[in-house]
């Protein structure tokens, strides 16, 4: 029987949503950080992690590039950078 | 045990033997006897179901949706506008494969508002892919319940069921019925396992979007399940048979002395009690006429109703409905049995009758094997009133 | 909850989409033992297209005005199973599905009086269908359905005060949110769901699309409002007012000119006056000037 459509969440993949980015990509200086995890609150996709100071890492095949998380760290410690610099390659 | 109970009392009773996990409906006449019973069944302590007191039908049919998904046995109730109020929602749940059974206790539709009986209501859903089964009297309708939570929740199947049976003639009415016991009860219908579950130890999501790429599958999927129900039907009858004694044979049809009948008239429901008693009287004078019982609706038997037709020459299909703008529901799937077949009645008369509960009497039946003869009729509806129908608008 | 996230990237929001922060917020706030019936909307649609999902809790979403109905079964069931005490049952969905076509059922629930925490998500339109007018569009907003022009500078009515009526329904709390105060949310949350009975909590989501402004913006956008006194944020209990955010009241003005759906009031100061009205007005009856 073909059932309904359940999903399993493990079972899925989801979209690379990172091929979304055509202008900017946020690139984390990883000088000033002081952890408060505002950047990882408030990322739509929640693509943002870490929890030392310096550490936190942004998962490229997701970012759509929004710009939030640099708009909120209070130490401008994240900057948005042209795509096209690939500051982070993954 | 025999009782001499309400059937709306009965259809209580029986559904407390299943023990439903929650309850919920929205009180619509004639309907309202089978919800008022059970609730005092929880408040006697005698029920142990959640019993949700909804705002209205469409969220009656929302709560019993939620309460399957979350993998208990529910129950709802509904008439007629009801029906119609949770329409989208009955669609929904049989899309979701969730196991709902609902009794329908089958009402005239507004507008006009009317509450006596015909089958409008639950006809008007034939398309929702829900399971569909008619009473005939309070026995079929107690026995039914039992039979519609052994299919529906059967893993093969996953799919409402819908059990109707005639408003007021069969809710209100007084009958002796053999109340099944709960030992045999738990017997025959097992404790519901569902398939899939919304549960925080496995997590899934329920009810997304499906693209071109994705929905018609499903469709095609309800549609093979409603095709092997058929022999599902069989099967459970058996099993039914073998508990409680009562045979149901095929749980498809009724075929009352039809095996060598000139007229057969085909119907479904509790006329089919006032069909039978004509038929007799016509037999006892040596007229050979039968009665073909419909009672499985959807899925629709058809394989089943050529075997017991096709050598009778003259067919009234008797509809307690009717289509607007096209022929009557049960006679298109009469039709539909025989077309491109090589054998089949010469006559299939279409005749409309009962609507807004306007009593079938055995004369209206005999006007129906009168009427049925050599020239095809379709939606000839019996039993109008030509003085109403010579009132002009604004007169 | 880095193998299973509560609220997994790859979904298909708009950038920058307010409404995608706050719910991974909520479930996030309710942790894994948490069921969500979802309303048709964009929640729905971005974050469960067949064979995708982004929810690692059990999820269901049935039609657009029935969520509260389905988690009043879910609840009941769960009831019945012994299981509600360890399970959070939340209903959620935007404000369409809330205060318009699911007002009803909303309100059969809190009457009834189930253990469950409903969430609108207020981005003030049916952003999901293109945008269209909803009874929680404010007043004079450019929307789809009610758009500005020659004869017209937009919705003609006010905001429909959902909180303030299922506060009158005398549930035991309510509580506005916004997305430019994420912390807030998630106190919010987890002080809802550590009541038993029905609570209700609406989140001011901006939405980038339907309001015209920058991604990177929502949150000054979102704080502006809150500062205007346009959306005050408060909490009720038990029907009556405990909690507010007190602020030094900005021009409405600035708030205004941050979004193009307010754009063609910027030279109209007979219909900034209108607004500023409805902001002093919250003002004074939630008494949110800061002393």
């Amino acid at each position: 029987m073909y059932g309904p459509l359940n999903v399993n969440p493990l079972k899925s993949k989801g979209g690379k949503t990172g091929s979304w980015r055509t202008l900017l990509r946020p690139h984390y200086l990883h000088k000033n950080c002081i952890a408060c995890r505002m950047c990882l609150m408030i990322c739509p996709e929640g693509c943002v992690q870490g929890k030392e100071k310096n550490a936190f890492t942004v998962d490229y095949n997701f970012c759509k590039g929004c710009g939030l998380c640099a708009d909120i760290c209070p130490k401008k410690d994240i900057e948005m950078v042209p795509e096209e610099s690939k500051e982070e390659e993954k | 045990m025999k009782e001499f109970v309400e059937g709306s009392h009965a259809i209580a009773e029986i559904i407390t033997k299943t023990n439903p996990g929650v309850i919920s409906a929205y009180p619509i006449t004639p309907q309202t006897h089978i919800v008022e019973d059970l609730a005092q069944m929880v408040a006697n302590g005698e029920l142990k179901s959640q019993f949700v007191n909804v705002e209205s039908e469409h969220s009656a049919a929302s709560v019993v949706l939620g309460a399957s998904a979350t993998g208990v046995r529910v129950y709802t109730a509904t008439s007629s506008q009801g029906l119609f109020y949770m329409q989208e929602v009955v669609f929904n749940i049989a899309g979701m494969r969730l196991p709902v059974i609902m009794t329908c206790a089958n009402r005239a539709i507004s507008a006009p508002i009317n509450i006596w009986n015909d089958q409008q209501d639950s006809i008007s859903l034939r398309d929702a892919g829900w399971i569909q089964i008619y009473a005939e009297d309070n026995q079929e309708a107690v026995d039914f319940h039992l039979i519609a939570y052994r299919l529906g929740e059967d893993k093969r199947v996953m799919l409402p069921v819908m059990v109707c049976m005639d408003g007021f003639i069969l809710t209100h009415g007084m009958e002796t019925v053999d109340m099944p016991e709960q030992d045999k009860v738990n017997k025959f219908l097992p404790a519901y396992k569902p398939l899939y579950k919304l549960d925080p130890a496995n997590p899934i999501s329920m009810g997304l979007l499906a693209d071109p790429d994705y929905y018609m599958e499903t469709r095609f999927a309800i549609q093979e399940t409603m095709k092997q129900s058929i022999d599902y039907l069989s099967e459970i009858s058996a099993e039914f048979k073998s508990v409680f004694g009562r045979d149901y044979k095929d749980l498809l049809v009724e075929e009352y002395q039809t095996k060598d009948a000139e007229k057969v008239i085909v119907a479904m429901g509790s006329v089919c009690g006032t069909i039978k008693e004509v038929i007799d009287e016509q037999r006892s004078k040596g007229k050979k006429v039968g009665l073909l019982r419909i009672i499985s609706y959807r899925p629709f038997p058809y394989a089943r109703v050529y075997e017991a037709l096709k050598d009778v020459p003259k067919v009234a299909v008797l509809d307690k409905a009717v289509s607007l703008g096209a022929y009557a529901p049960i006679a298109v799937e009469i039709k539909a049995a025989f077309y491109g077949k090589k054998k089949g009645p010469k006559v299939i008369s279409s005749f409309v009758a009962g609507l807004g509960g306007r009593d079938i009497t055995l004369e209206s039946i005999g006007e129906v094997l009168r009427r049925l003869n050599t020239k095809e009729v379709n939606s000839d509806f019996i039993d109008l009133k030509p003085e109403l129908l010579k009132e002009e608008y604004g007169e | 909850m880095e193998n299973n996230p509560l609220f997994r990237p790859g979904h298909t929001a708009c950038a920058g989409c307010g409404q995608a922060i706050a719910a991974r917020l909520v479930v996030e706030a309710s942790g894994v033992n948490t069921i969500i019936a979802n309303s048709t909307g964009c929640l729905e649609v971005f974050t469960t297209k067949y064979p995708d999902t982004a929810w690692g809790v059990p999820w269901i979403h049935s039609l657009f005005e029935n969520s509260s109905a389905v988690a009043s079964g879910v609840e009941a069931a769960l009831k019945y199973l012994g299981k509600k005490d360890l399970i959070n049952v939340i209903a959620q969905g935007g404000d369409g599905g809330t205060g318009d076509i699911g007002l009803q059922a909303l309100s059969g629930m809190l009457e009834r009086g189930h253990d469950i925490l409903y969430v609108c998500y207020d981005n003030e339109a049916y952003m999901n269908t293109g945008v269209q007018r909803s009874g929680l569009t404010p007043f004079d907003t450019n929307t789809t359905t009610s758009p500005q022009g020659v004869q017209s500078t937009g919705n003609i009515r006010p905001k429909k005060p959902v909180p303030e009526i299922c506060a009158a329904h005398g549930i035991p709390y309510v509580a506005t949110a916004s997305t430019g105060f994420p912390q807030d949310i998630t106190r919010k949350v987890k002080k809802a769901l550590s009541i038993k009975g029905p609570k209700y909590i609406q989140i001011h989501v901006p939405c980038p699309l339907g309001w015209r402004y920058e991604t990177e913006q929502m949150i000054a956008v979102a704080k502006l409002a809150v500062e205007t006194g346009l959306y005050p944020l408060f909490e009720f209990e038990n029907g009556v007012i405990a909690n507010r955010k007190q602020i030094t009241p900005k021009p409405v003005e600035e708030y205004l000119k941050t979004q193009g759906r307010f754009k063609h009031l910027l030279g109209n100061p007979e219909e900034v006056k209108k607004i500023q009205a409805v902001a002093d007005s919250n003002i004074l009856k939630y008494n949110l000037k800061a002393a």
